[in-house]
């Protein structure tokens, strides 16, 4: 997956600015950066959300340059939202099986029937579901209508959907706002575990330094719609740029200087 | 006490996601529908037959259909009318010009050709949503009634502009329509017809189209990004319920009225079919019935509630004072109720299961 | 309005009239049966103006209540109804007409304050849809309330207005241009109105007040806006409005029933000038009204007449395939 030369405007504000990274197969990418700085447009353009003046994404090698979200979706690209996007009438399991609509092939006659094929479709697939649902320990939500849901419970269950799919690409945004301490630990275990167990590519927005640190492969770090820094966490913790414009300096740096 | 579900394990996914997964729902079913199929076309009064049962039915057909497009994919149509309409010509011009269709045939194809009405009026909710969406589906309603009334091709160039069923058979020499048929063979018809339609229904909101639609109506930003396409959800949407709502409008016309012209589907259809669904309750099947028979009894209650407590007033009062009854009744539902009738049946359930001991 | 916008629609507009009355000046020269005048156009298209003033009046209610409570206010027609009724009810039993007006006024204030108390404040938080529902609820029962107090005879409203047919514009066109002294009389009430609208909620407190509660109910509460004197404000000026309109269609088209259904054509006019904008609703008004009686009068008998019954609708319909935010709202910029 390559991004190359992204611009993006609205309007007269340009969000984007020439941006251009790269994330390897199966690693963990995460993309830091002060409020406003492009992330969310950034991970909305990888899916097709949003359309860039210029530049170009490239994905598995293909390169892209209108897309509809349900294309990129068909590739392989599956994501989670920053405010929550779950399907609020539903149950979580109908949540978790709509992300399996890509995988389920037979025509609306013989979903109007309910039985031979179909129904067999139906049961593999929520086999599959009900992996995911194991793999999140929601087993005990399965037929609750998500809008009773926790918000931690949600994020879950919004993850699982995304899971659901079978992803090449996983793109999270900001899958542990709000959490506490004991949630993101939780959630970050489950993302270590889809990367090693699926080898999903993930690619996340995170504003704990200390998860983003922790669990991330390489870090690009965006400031105002340019990209600043792009490195391993080391690296891009010690860069006085990214520095001086996201993670700052603490009172003690500062007296000695 | 007896509606328990403990002791009934399931050990496949199939049986989890059976429609009535509880042991007794499935009992109390069947004993409706022996009831439905054998005791009532043999003790109702036909009048009975004739005013409540048989367009209950219809009525329900049509709010299966609209609960379709509303209740589970979210687009709000105040058309309903005029599909009725388009069923109710398309069968009357089908069967006019081939006599030897069966009648059950002639009744599909007036709904695949509504259907495709539906898909061409439903173009619009690619662009635009809510209520701007509402008030475009009028468009459909008063064009199509307009179209109708206007052009006597459709009646055959009948003077009044009214179409009647020509008598047509189910089979052999049993009449569904035309004055032979029988109020026993037309409810009887509707009775199996309705059901299966319904069951069809049901099977599409749980298969993945009908989560599709549920995903576009939830959120459709998010929908697309997993990979649902907005065209073809709430095109197939558009076109099923079409298809519900057409063979609905031509039920009415050919079962229920037997000769009817096309400002019966005006307006004031759309907003009972709306009501129905509403009351009943949004996104349930069970709920297109409940709210059927709601709308169906209300007026038929209130105008024979005066009489019955013994007061005189004039038959035009009593049709003002009957809207503002229904009126007023609406909003008591919702205020009551906004989920309908079918999350009343549900929580009664959810009670009765723990019942005598709730806790 | 940026004045790019404002100098596109003063070129645009007569251009269009223009064009479109070159094409049936077109049409008649192929087609002989097809009759065509430019006077005559002009004088169908300013009587298509003047009833547009008239979808304004009913559509500029919708307008204020759902800029205020985002409730799609079906009932505003049946309003429109029930305080025409009153008013001639009142007329009838001796009250001369301002006197009537006043206390027509009065009762769509307590309606109003009716419809707060018993429908909105038990539904805050509901579903767009379901209170939609509910004014189709107070859609039935203002109808039925109305008719079973004055009775639903087609009542005549007069109050004086001037219904003779007026010769305008002489020296410019030949032979003058045909307007009736009603519509016209129509649409200065109905400028006085808005002038006298936009004044009340640019200028005065609790016109501001109602424009923090159209941006934002739960930010304009925590500043301690009593939303529920909104509403009551909002749709108590919505029920004057309603009245004014009442009292305009009434004159013109008598007192009944079918006053209700009028009121639905001003359905199309607000998608076509969004559901938030004054302007645009005056705009939308005055479009759909042009439109529909030039369509009907000059396109109608090809195809059958009565084409007024729907040509709003389609004509909305298409307008909003290309311009999904209608023609003055602004571009949705959709975020996740």
């Amino acid at each position: 997956m390559r991004v190359e030369g992204i611009t993006l405007s609205f309007g007269g504000v340009r969000a984007l600015n020439d941006i251009s990274f790269e994330i390897k197969e199966h690693e963990i990418l995460a993309i830091i950066g002060p409020n406003g700085a492009g992330k969310s447009s950034m991970l909305n353009v990888i899916n097709g959300f949003y359309h860039p003046q210029e530049g170009t994404v490239a994905f598995k090698g293909k390169e892209r340059k209108q897309m509809r979200p349900h294309e990129a979706a068909k590739q392989g690209i599956a994501r989670t939202f920053q405010n929550i996007a779950l399907f609020k009438g539903m149950s979580t399991l109908d949540n978790i099986m709509t992300g399996r609509v890509l995988k389920m092939k037979r025509n609306f006659l013989w979903q109007a029937l309910y039985w031979g094929p179909a129904l067999k479709e139906e049961i593999e697939n929520r086999e599959f579901c009900e992996k995911v649902i194991d793999f999140l320990e929601i087993q005990a939500i399965r037929k609750t209508p998500v809008g009773r849901l926790p918000y931690g419970l949600q994020k879950r269950v919004e993850l699982g959907r995304a899971l659901a799919a079978e992803p090449e690409l996983l793109l999270l945004d900001e899958p542990m706002a709000g959490m506490n301490v004991e949630e993101k630990e939780d959630m970050c275990r489950f993302i270590l575990d889809v990367n090693d167990e699926f080898g999903t590519t993930i690619a996340l927005i995170e504003h704990d330094m200390g998860v983003v640190m922790d669990i991330s492969d390489r870090v690009v770090v965006l400031d105002y719609g340019r990209k600043i820094a792009d490195g391993t966490p080391d690296a891009v913790r010690a860069n006085q740029d990214v520095i001086n414009s996201y993670l700052g300096v603490s009172h003690d740096q500062m007296a000695a200087q | 006490m007896i509606y328990r579900e403990a002791g009934q394990f399931k050990s496949s996914y199939g049986a989890d996601q059976a429609i009535f997964p509880i042991r007794q729902d499935r009992i109390a079913l069947v004993i409706l529908l022996a009831l439905a199929v054998v005791a009532v076309p043999l003790f109702a009064a036909p009048y009975w037959l004739e005013t409540i049962l048989v367009p209950f039915l219809v009525f329900s057909m049509a709010a299966i259909g609209l609960n379709l497009l509303t209740g589970y994919c979210g687009q709000l149509s105040l058309g309903t009318g005029g599909f009725m309409a388009c069923g109710a010509f398309f069968a009357y011009k089908l069967s006019t010009a081939f006599p030897e269709l069966h009648i059950v045939l002639v009744f599909l194809l007036s709904g695949l050709g509504t259907a495709f009405v539906g898909i061409l009026f439903g173009i619009p909710s690619l662009r635009i949503k809510g209520f701007y969406l509402a008030v475009a589906t009028l468009a459909a309603q008063f064009f199509l009634v307009w179209m109708f009334n206007k052009f006597p091709w459709w009646n055959n160039y009948s003077p009044s502009g009214v179409i009647s069923a020509p008598p047509r058979a189910l089979f052999g020499d049993i009449y569904l329509t035309g004055i032979q048929a029988t109020p026993e063979i037309k409810y009887s018809f509707l009775l199996v017809f309705v059901a299966v339609m319904a069951l069809v229904a049901k099977n599409l909101t749980r298969s993945r189209i009908g989560r599709t639609w549920m995903a576009i109506r939830d959120m459709d930003i998010a929908a697309e990004i997993i990979g649902i396409r907005p065209l073809v959800a709430k095109l197939s949407a558009f076109a099923i319920s079409s298809f519900y709502i057409g063979i609905s409008g031509a039920l009415w016309a050919f079962i229920y009225t037997g000769s009817v012209e096309a400002l019966a589907f005006d307006i004031n259809r759309s907003f009972q079919v709306l009501f129905m669904i509403i009351i009943g309750g949004l996104g349930s099947i069970l709920g297109s019935f409940l709210g059927a028979a709601f709308i169906v009894l209300l007026p038929i209650l209130l105008s024979n509630a005066p009489t019955a407590l013994g007061l005189e007033i004039s038959v035009e009062l009593i049709s003002h004072m009957e809207f503002m009854i229904f009126g007023a009744l609406i909003i008591f539902f919702l205020i009551v109720e906004p989920h309908g009738l079918a999350r009343l049946w549900q929580i009664g359930k959810e009670k009765l299961r723990l019942w005598p001991f709730p806790y | 309005m940026p004045v790019r916008t404002l100098s596109i629609w003063i070129t645009g507009v007569p251009l269009a009239i223009g064009a479109i009355g070159f094409a049936f000046s077109l049409m008649a020269s192929l087609n002989p049966s097809f009759f065509f005048t430019w006077p005559y156009f002009l004088e169908v298209l300013s009587a298509g103006l003047l009833q547009g003033v008239m979808y304004s009046l009913v559509a500029l209610g919708f307008v204020l209540i759902f800029k205020a409570s985002s409730v799609f206010n079906f009932a505003q027609g049946s309003m429109v109804l029930f305080a025409a009724l009153t008013m001639v009810g009142l007329i009838e039993m001796g009250l001369h007409w301002t006197l009537a007006f006043v206390v027509t006024a009065g009762v769509m204030v307590l309606l109003a304050i009716a419809i707060e108390r018993i429908v909105l404040r038990p539904m805050v938080n509901q579903p767009h849809i379901i209170m939609f529902m509910a004014t189709i609820g107070i859609f039935y029962f203002l109808d039925g309330f109305g008719q079973t107090i004055w009775g639903s005879n087609v009542k005549i409203l007069d109050i004086g207005i001037p219904k003779d047919p007026i010769f305008v514009l002489t020296g410019l066109v030949e032979g003058g241009m045909l307007v009736n002294s009603f519509d016209l009389v129509a649409a200065i009430v109905g400028a006085i109105l808005v002038a006298i609208l936009a004044v009340f909620f640019q200028y005065t407190r609790i016109g501001r007040a109602l424009r923090a509660v159209a941006d934002d109910h739960q930010a304009a509460l925590s500043v301690g806006i009593p939303l529920k004197t909104i509403w009551v404000v909002v749709w108590s000026v919505a029920g004057i409005v309603a009245l004014v309109a009442g009292i305009m269609w009434g004159g013109k088209a008598g007192v009944q029933f079918t006053l209700a259904l009028i009121a639905l054509k001003a359905l199309p006019v607000l998608i076509l000038g969004g559901f938030t904008s004054i302007p645009g609703a005056i705009v939308g008004g005055l479009i759909i009204g042009a439109g529909e009686q030039v369509a009907e009068v000059f396109l109608g008998s090809l195809v059958g007449g009565a084409i007024q019954d729907w040509f709003a609708y389609m004509l909305a319909l298409v307008v909003l395939l290309f311009r999904p935010q209608g023609l003055f709202g602004e571009k949705i910029i959709e975020r996740v």
